[in-house]
């Protein structure tokens, strides 16, 4: 039973099950365990993103291709449930017609970056998503008739999912579902081509498997991961607006997660997402603490100042990168 | 020995000479489609000139960046950190030199600036060395991991921006003798742009007189089209890739400065915010070429300009529809180099 609901694919190292239990525990029991807003609010947006870090570990970690239009796919989702529900109306129809809207645009448009720029080199890919993704957001800012601009839009929701437990759990359980159906993607035939072709493009395809093909695939999947995680977040905040979701900072947030928890490995997307938005959350707490007692030193409380927590996650992530590419996950499994 | 030698090599060298000039006439005819949508003939000579403008600007900071990528095979996405750091120390300069930019001479405008310029270059080719030395060196050939790593420098970098300048935006006043605008007819043209374009025109010259004409230039070349013979030849191609990217990244500080005048403001995400133009640039032109970066640089600047008049909303839209009507004709860029 657990074998096929992790797709054969389990943690293999002790302390990490251990720690994916707690987060699955933590995540699933949060609305009565932790019961303020501020901490639900940080476990609906560690699930979110949790999906969206694992779509774009396939990507990522798993065929080996940078992207940068991962927050586009994820505004697309929540413009899509923003813009229905602010202009259809808040009944379940106007919810339907915007996933539907989202996925599908979302679909195409991977369809048509992957088919047109996957045939060249993985560096033409990334820039191309670059341009892609900073052309979405100024749309986004420009069309405010549609999208409430850079103040984005707050809607209504129906009934339902206006209670706080209901729409926690069709968060939490969507993102778990997915996450573990892309476990099932990553450890599928399919998945072991993408890692050959990660691993050796010439010989994959001198094995007879159409790379342009499978890439495209995986980034159609990815696509859609994301669209679904910014459907979800949009459910959650009851507001899309650029900030939460196409801005560039979010992108970079992602690469963050992926490569802190382990690049090519879907449990390090848990992972890092927990570290991430936990971090996010509460490390500037600390680091205030840091900052106001160092307050007579000259640069160091501005090293330490709350705003700068980024810099030492930039840190981590460039050492990250350099000593262990697999991340925590990786370097649990080593030890063992 | 050296007649024998140069002699069956003539041909060869006539024939890479010879300038396809179909790119080149690119620019002046997307300047004349521009004409009657415009309307107004002053209107145009005034967009046209803020677009050659943006685009040398734009041309000085993508210039180091197509050449690094074409020598070493680096996509260097910290690029932008060059151009904020650039920006940054030139207002560092400027805004401690009040005095001569008030005095509203052209040369005591020129005396703050020139400084304010040589400042931001040394800072951006300081940091572009300790770029290569430390973060870029072991990732050499690893495409996924340059860009993990430059995208990690540019996280840290940016960060360490707000650290030593402050978070908030610097607001960053023109000296007063190149502010205003020339009249010429009905055409009001902005003296800074002029300025800008005398300048991006100045290092476009110099660079290629450098490439085309010295020894130096002779082995750059050489190392974009095949680093392996150059190293068998017995030449320090390492040393080469040091000297460009630094050459480039105080460039990218050049481009910063100019571009910070012109928006008269310095954040430091203003880097990244070009970068995305800069990338469109590069592609358009062929990565790793220097003289398809000047012409893509001109597309794009002129094009930018024109539909900021006409369709103001479809700005950068207008430029990746260029970059992929592009891409359609000649997919790898105007002037494709050697490999990629």
């Amino acid at each position: 039973m657990l074998t096929r609901l992790l797709s054969g694919d389990f943690p293999r190292s002790r302390t990490l099950s251990v720690v994916l239990v707690a987060i699955l525990i933590a995540l699933a029991l949060a609305p009565f365990v932790f019961p303020g807003t501020r901490s639900l609010n940080v476990a609906a947006r560690v699930a979110v993103f949790v999906l969206l870090v694992a779509s774009y570990d396939l990507l990522l970690g798993y065929t080996g291709i940078v992207s940068f239009a991962q927050t586009m796919f994820f505004g697309i989702g929540g413009y899509g449930v923003g813009i229905a529900m602010a202009k259809l109306g808040s009944g379940w129809g106007a919810l339907t017609v915007g996933i539907l809207v989202a996925l599908t645009l979302s679909l195409a448009i991977a369809l048509a970056i992957g088919l047109l720029s996957l045939r060249v080199r993985a560096i033409f890919f990334a820039m191309i998503t670059l341009a892609v993704a900073a052309f979405f957001q100024i749309l986004a800012s420009q069309l405010s008739g549609l999208t409430g601009g850079e103040d984005g839009l707050t809607f209504r929701l129906p009934e339902l999912l206006r209670d706080r437990l209901v729409s926690y759990y069709v968060v939490f359980g969507v993102a778990l579902v997915l996450f573990l159906v892309l476990l099932r993607v990553v450890n599928s035939p399919f998945g072991r081509v993408l890692l050959s072709i990660r691993e050796n493009e010439f010989r994959s395809e001198a094995l007879g498997y159409r790379i342009v093909t499978y890439r495209t695939v995986a980034n159609c999947l990815a696509a859609l991961g994301a669209t679904v995680a910014g459907i979800l977040y949009a459910i959650w905040l009851r507001y899309t607006g650029p900030d939460t979701t196409l801005s560039f900072n979010i992108m970079i947030d992602i690469l963050l997660m992926v490569v802190i928890g382990g690049m090519g490995t879907m449990y390090g997307s848990v992972l890092g997402a927990t570290i991430f938005v936990v971090a996010q959350n509460y490390l500037q707490d600390l680091m205030k603490l840091a900052s106001d007692s160092l307050a007579g030193v000259p640069l160091l409380p501005n090293l330490l100042h709350p705003d700068r927590w980024l810099l030492w996650l930039g840190v981590l992530f460039i050492l990250c990168v350099y000593y262990f590419p697999t991340g925590i996950v990786g370097k649990l499994r080593a030890r063992r | 020995m050296t007649t024998q030698a140069a002699a069956p090599s003539t041909t060869r060298v006539t024939s890479s000479i010879a300038v396809d000039w179909i790119p080149l006439a690119l620019v002046p005819a997307l300047a004349l489609a521009a004409l009657p949508l415009v309307g107004s003939a002053p209107t145009w000579v005034t967009l046209t000139v803020a677009g050659l403008a943006m685009g040398m600007m734009i041309f000085m900071m993508a210039s180091g960046l197509t050449l690094v990528f074409g020598l070493m095979d680096v996509m260097n996405f910290a690029h932008g950190i060059f151009i904020s750091v650039g920006a940054y120390g030139a207002a560092t300069v400027l805004t401690r030199m009040t005095r001569q930019m008030e005095a509203g001479s052209l040369a005591s405008d020129l005396s703050a600036m020139i400084p304010a310029v040589l400042a931001a270059i040394a800072l951006a080719a300081l940091l572009g060395w300790f770029f290569e030395r430390v973060l870029i060196r072991p990732v050499y050939g690893d495409h996924l991991k340059q860009i993990l790593i430059t995208m990690g420098g540019l996280i840290v970098f940016e960060q360490l921006i707000h650290v030593v300048w402050g978070p908030d935006m610097i607001p960053l006043p023109r000296p007063g003798a190149i502010t205003g605008a020339f009249i010429l007819g009905d055409a009001a043209i902005e003296r800074y742009r002029v300025l800008a374009v005398i300048v991006g025109l100045a290092v476009f010259a110099a660079m290629w007189q450098l490439l085309n004409r010295t020894k130096i230039g002779l082995l750059v070349r050489a190392g974009v089209e095949n680093p392996e013979m150059v190293e068998s030849l017995g030449y320090r191609i390492k040393r080469l890739f040091v000297g460009v990217f630094v050459a480039g990244s105080g460039l990218a500080g050049l481009g910063g400065a100019m571009w910070a005048m012109y928006q008269e403001q310095v954040t430091a995400q203003m880097g990244m915010q070009v970068l995305v133009v800069i990338f469109i640039v590069v592609i358009i032109g062929g990565l790793g070429s220097v003289g398809g970066c000047f012409v893509g640089a001109m597309l794009v600047g002129l094009m930018a300009n024109y539909t900021g008049y006409l369709a103001p909303k479809l700005a950068l839209g207008s430029n990746i529809l260029l970059m992929v009507l592009i891409l359609l004709w000649r997919p790898r860029g105007l002037y494709a180099i050697g490999k990629a």
